[in-house]
């Protein structure tokens, strides 16, 4: 763990609290200065989304380190640079977990994608559990969004704009993000030949009901007592057994209204793995890119061009 | 940095009453706006409203902050309509304020600047309940209980729940991101909406998010989402459903201290369970809506503790154990078990009427509403009271304890004299005793009028200006709801949108 800056909350009366005086934070912002391309470039997991990098591009990388943890408040203020894994192994220590997804990546890179965890039923959206953010702008200041506590409505919603922005917008810097208690049970189970769309809709609260065109996956999670009452409910329809995990899922994401995987077309995407409920599809083939409709580009460029006007963030990629 | 009613104040000509405008122009030597005559061949003459009884209603909300007036009153029916209304604005470079049932704290919808004001309660149609995709398709201004009511039946419900919802509307819950008690296990407004369809002040309409994960492009249902109708209008919403739990567990505890009350809150939490809601008041509250609704609370407990489990029922038996517990090893002189629905329902009818209660006392209440670390509770109550009575006033505090959302409640009278003074007085130095312990200015009402000049003790003016770029790309001239959450020195064409309109037309 990183050495912990000066605490906020010990502001003295009159300053801002939300200003930033982590000595580590500032010296990443003047490294990402004010002039020049420039892009942070994480672990590289998810190098050729969005588009390519144009050449010649700086790469910076954010700092690293756990700045405040506090189990009881459930959150937690990490700097971007910090891998999940990293994380993940703090918070498993408190009984806790987060909505990230690990694959290798680090806690900026894996918000600047912005993409949620597999099981996103049981641990809830990315964007919603990002509390603050801050990053370094294109104008190599340091602004922080949103707010260090669980509920929060104070001004306008930086962070939601953040997460999934593929740094394009600003350089995350570091994050408070909410944390969650590990359940006392997970058990994955598996059945082949049942309708996915009975199952998800006959269980109260599944992390995932997955699916690849003839087998079923569920993911259950909470209280022994409650898991077992849920696994009796699924023996009910099926003959479901216990895995020790879920399905290896394909590398290709696709996007779709959850009633939509009623009607996949499986020779579209290949051999799938799809997320009931959720609209997710993890498939061999890519998607085709979605058609945007202009008003939207309109306000994704004007978006852009605010708050990076010499479009030196990221230069190449589009979120 | 002076606020902006106080600035609209000092702005005198187009802020004082002179002339009354009829519609109709009866007498030669009135000007009437010429906006009227277009809003009126956009929608009807009898949905656009200029008299004085109806602006004046409208240029309130249910905060205490005067200096709103209200320009030419619209109630659109559909998408197109509310479209040709912000045609007209355009046209005529003219600000709007969108409006649903008014019953935000903050002054959001206080009409500044003689704006044409947009009410959507006529758009307040359930367009489709979707199970198939768990979402519900619906118009601005259909009021937030009537949603649930009509999913119950089915199995599902719309889970933020404000103190308000048996009048406040799905379109003003969007713009305030709003909450209520059950937020949180389940979380607030933008955790429940997954698409919205928005009018521009552009007069063009973008449907924001979407049914699927977002895999491509910005969060821009994100960003919209408590923007308190500075963004645009929505005029559809799709919101998600929410499973109704197969059991609840409601528990009520009573403490001798605030102190043992909001510690207990505390160490539920660390002990790793999130109950669906837990809600805490105090002596003085408990009494008043005790006397209000008769629901059984304690009158001798310092404070209670409303805490509720939802789920599978083995877990909900264990969580409420345990919470039971909890309560015991912080000194709850009293731990009771809702043992019916009808009892249920009462303590809940007691907690959510709990701010009509305090009108036995007083006849003005100014509600607060600050978050801090839930660790911060006991301490940061402790100096409300001081605070309060430093002020000599009588505070009450009803509050989401779980998420450390409170909401001080200052009582007064405003016909005495310096009275609501000293409640400004008082909140100022609860909102820099939350934020001195790490909280934020606002949990759920947003900041509106009445905390944008706290922004900058929160906020750099770096943090700002990205809120604010924020808001010019959705509206790059500030003519939704100008004068709105930035201090005015953080949006310099929110100044030019407050004077644009014709002087001394409308007073």
């Amino acid at each position: 763990m990183s050495e912990a800056p000066e605490k906020t909350s010990e502001a003295p009366k009159g300053r801002v609290v939300l200003e930033v005086t982590d000595p580590v934070l500032l010296d990443f912002a003047r490294e990402v200065g004010s002039e020049g391309p420039v892009a942070v470039e994480g672990r590289r997991t998810r190098w050729d989304l969005g588009g390519s990098l144009d050449e010649g591009v700086r790469l910076v990388n954010a700092p690293a380190g756990i700045v405040d943890y506090r189990p009881e408040e459930m959150t937690v203020q990490v700097r971007a640079g910090t891998l999940v894994s990293e994380l993940d192994a703090v918070l498993a220590a408190a009984g806790q977990r987060a909505a990230l997804t690990s694959r290798g990546g680090t806690v900026g890179g894996v918000v600047a994608v912005g993409r949620d965890h597999r099981d996103v039923l049981g641990r809830g959206t990315l964007r919603d559990s990002v509390l603050q953010v801050r990053y370094v702008s294109a104008e190599g200041r340091m602004v922080t969004g949103g707010g260090p506590v669980v509920k929060n409505v104070s001004g306008f919603n930086l962070p939601k704009l953040m997460v999934g922005s593929l740094g394009t917008l600003g350089c995350l810097a570091e994050l408070v993000l909410r944390t969650n208690p590990m359940p006392a049970v997970s058990r994955w189970l598996r059945a082949d030949g049942v309708s996915p769309f009975d199952v998800y809709d006959r269980l109260f609260d599944p992390s995932s009901v997955l699916w690849n065109g003839s087998s079923v996956w569920v993911h259950l999670e909470g209280h022994e007592a409650d898991v077992e009452s849920e696994e009796r409910r699924l023996q009910a329809i099926a003959a479901f057994v216990a895995v020790g995990h879920g399905p290896d899922l394909p590398s290709e994401r696709w996007t779709m209204a959850p009633s939509d995987l009623r009607n996949l077309d499986s020779e579209a995407t290949g051999s799938f793995v799809a997320s009931v409920g959720v609209g997710r599809v993890w498939a061999k083939n890519p998607q085709p890119f979605p058609v945007t409709d202009p008003v939207t580009t309109m306000l994704a460029d004007r978006l852009k061009a605010n708050f990076d006007p010499t479009g030196r963030l990221n230069p190449g990629r589009r979120p | 940095m002076s606020s902006i009613l106080d600035r609209l104040k000092s702005a005198a000509p187009f802020m004082n009453p002179r002339v009354a405008v009829r519609f109709g122009g009866s007498r030669a030597e009135q000007p009437v706006d010429p906006v009227v005559r277009d809003l009126v061949a956009a929608l009807s003459s009898d949905r656009v409203r200029i008299d004085g009884a109806e602006r004046a209603l409208l240029s309130h909300d249910a905060s205490v902050f005067d200096g709103g007036v209200a320009g030419p009153v619209c109630f659109p029916t559909t998408t197109a309509e509310v479209q040709a209304v912000m045609e007209v604005a355009l046209r005529h470079g003219r600000s709007i304020v969108p409006r649903g049932a008014g019953t935000g704290l903050a002054g959001g919808a206080i009409p500044l600047g003689a704006p044409i004001v947009v009410v959507v309660t006529k758009m307040n149609r359930i367009l489709e309940v979707d199970l198939d995709n768990r979402v519900a398709w619906v118009e601005p201004g259909v009021v937030n209980l009537d949603l649930t009511k009509q999913l119950r039946p089915l199995g599902f419900h719309f889970a933020p729940d404000p103190s308000s919802q048996q009048v406040c509307t799905i379109g003003g819950n969007v713009a305030n991101n709003s909450g209520g008690p059950h937020c949180l296990a389940y979380g607030v407004t933008d955790a429940h909406v997954v698409a919205i369809e928005v009018v521009l002040a552009s007069g063009e309409t973008v449907l924001l998010g979407g049914l699927g994960p977002q895999d491509h492009g910005l969060d821009l249902r994100g960003a919209f989402i408590g923007s308190e109708g500075t963004l645009g209008i929505a005029t559809k919403v799709a919101v998600r459903l929410t499973k109704n739990p197969p059991e609840v567990r409601t528990l009520l505890l009573s403490f001798a201290s605030v102190r043992d009350a909001a510690n207990t809150v505390s160490a539920v939490i660390a002990a790793g369970i999130v109950p669906a809601a837990m809600e805490v008041m105090d002596q003085r509250i408990t009494i008043a809506v005790e006397n209000f609704v008769k629901a059984g609370y304690p009158l001798d407990a310092a404070a209670v503790l409303l805490a509720e489990v939802e789920g599978l029922a083995d877990g909900v038996e264990i969580d409420a154990k345990q919470i039971e517990a909890i309560g015991r090893d912080h000194h709850a002189t009293e731990v009771r078990l809702a043992q019916s629905e009808e009892e249920r329902a009462l303590l809940w009818k007691g907690r959510k009427t709990a701010f009509g209660a305090v009108a036995q006392i007083k006849p003005d209440y100014y509600l607060h509403d600050t978050v801090v670390p839930r660790s911060a509770l006991a301490d940061v109550l402790e100096q409300i009271y001081d605070i309060a009575d430093r002020h000599d006033l009588i505070v009450m505090n009803v509050f989401h304890a779980g998420d450390g959302n409170l909401h001080p409640l200052l009582l007064f009278d405003r016909r005495i004299e310096g009275e609501l003074d000293r409640v400004h007085a008082a909140g100022a130095e609860i909102l820099t005793a939350s934020l001195d312990a790490g909280g934020v200015l606002s949990g759920e009402h947003g900041i509106g009028v009445e905390k944008q000049q706290y922004m900058d003790r929160l906020f750099t003016s770096d943090d700002l200006d990205h809120q604010n770029r924020l808001r010019h790309a959705f509206d790059p001239s500030c003519r939704t709801n100008p004068g709105k959450v930035l201090p005015m020195g953080h949006s310099c064409a929110d100044i030019q949108a407050l004077r644009s309109v014709p002087r001394d037309v409308w007073g």
